[in-house]
């Protein structure tokens, strides 16, 4: 249990250091730090699937804003307004610590789930699907519903970003562009 | 997008990458086969191969990775998965009602085993794979008004 608490405390330092920092290229490693933290913790909690997800989408994420977005001069806006946003910032933390302390009262405590329906699929899981990887099991038969609708929102995705970013789009008016394929 | 990152990076690095990005993707492609036997699937395996062709596009720039995967093949590699998932759902309605486990379960722990869902996890990381690394490819290629002037 105390490993749980190390990583927690090393994956907040790690995200006020992200925010802090002025130099992006520090900022986008300290947000990696955060992303291994997040998938030791998963290992720690014996889930090995979240864990192999989490860490290959966050070195996707991690390469993506290094090589796309660093390069570019991208227009930030830091001034103004910052009592403000404080202000505003600071309540919300206030309410949603509020609300979250009352809410977990009720929860069931750490590591003893109420597992009414979760207790049908360990028992039967192998026999009904014949996969002897439970959580594969679940999110192609048991719950396969959910899988669909999470891969029509990955391809609406990639439709969204491809027919945004085409460069026929971001033409002025009398502007000629050549559409060369690259 | 500095101009000398289109054709790659140093000797060093296209060594290491000639070496390494196929065992990226033949892990990829084991992680995806075995999905339904130990940890990882169809979203784990498809994002591991879309990373060995980023891996290739860093190390070699922009044209030796398109050559491999055209734009055209990842469009229909993006569809052809969404269209195979969504296939083998439909396909359950010969049985009775969709994600019908329709094929027969064979014995755990084999590869050819579980009906369906190897069959789902090849089709989830066609588009996976494809989808992402398109995503990659299209923000990495994306220059904006006054980058051009320069």
């Amino acid at each position: 249990m105390i490993e749980l608490y190390v990583l927690l405390v090393f994956m907040i330092i790690g995200a006020i250091i992200a925010i802090e920092m002025k130099d992006l290229l520090s900022a986008v490693i300290a947000v990696g730090a955060v992303g291994l933290g997040l998938s030791i913790v998963f290992l720690v909690l014996k889930a090995p699937d979240v864990a192999i997800t989490q860490l290959v989408v966050e070195m996707l994420c991690l390469i993506i804003l290094l090589r796309a977005t660093l390069k570019k001069d991208l227009p930030f806006s830091t001034t103004g307004r910052w009592l403000l946003n404080t202000l505003i910032t600071a309540g919300f933390i206030v309410v949603f610590l509020f609300v979250a302390i009352r809410a977990f009262k009720d929860l069931p405590e750490f590591g003893y789930p109420i597992m009414r329906v979760a207790n049908i699929y360990l028992k039967e899981g192998l026999v009904k699907t014949g996969a002897s990887n439970i959580v594969s099991s679940v999110i192609l038969d048991f719950r396969a519903y959910d899988t669909l609708g999470e891969t029509t929102v990955l391809f609406t995705a990639v439709i969204g970003v491809m027919a945004i970013v085409r460069r026929i789009g971001r033409k002025k008016k009398d502007e000629v562009v050549e559409e060369d394929d690259e | 997008m500095s101009k000398e990152h289109d054709k790659g990076m140093t000797l060093i690095v296209k060594v290491i990458t000639r070496l390494t990005v196929g065992l990226i993707l033949l892990y990829g492609i084991y992680i995806v086969l075995h999905g339904h036997i130990s940890h990882g699937g169809g979203f784990a395996g498809g994002v591991i191969i879309a990373l060995s062709f980023v891996n290739l596009m860093l190390a070699y720039g922009r044209d030796v990775a398109l050559k491999k995967l055209p734009k055209s093949a990842m469009s229909f590699f993006v569809s052809a998965g969404a269209l195979i998932f969504l296939g083998i759902a439909l396909l359950g309605f010969s049985g009775g009602y969709f994600f019908l486990n329709f094929i027969s379960k064979g014995e755990p722990f084999r590869l050819f085993s579980a009906g369906i869902i190897p069959l789902c996890n090849i089709a989830i990381s066609l588009k996976v794979g494809a989808g992402l690394f398109a995503i990659f490819v299209v923000l990495v290629l994306l220059k904006f008004e006054w980058e051009k002037k320069e």
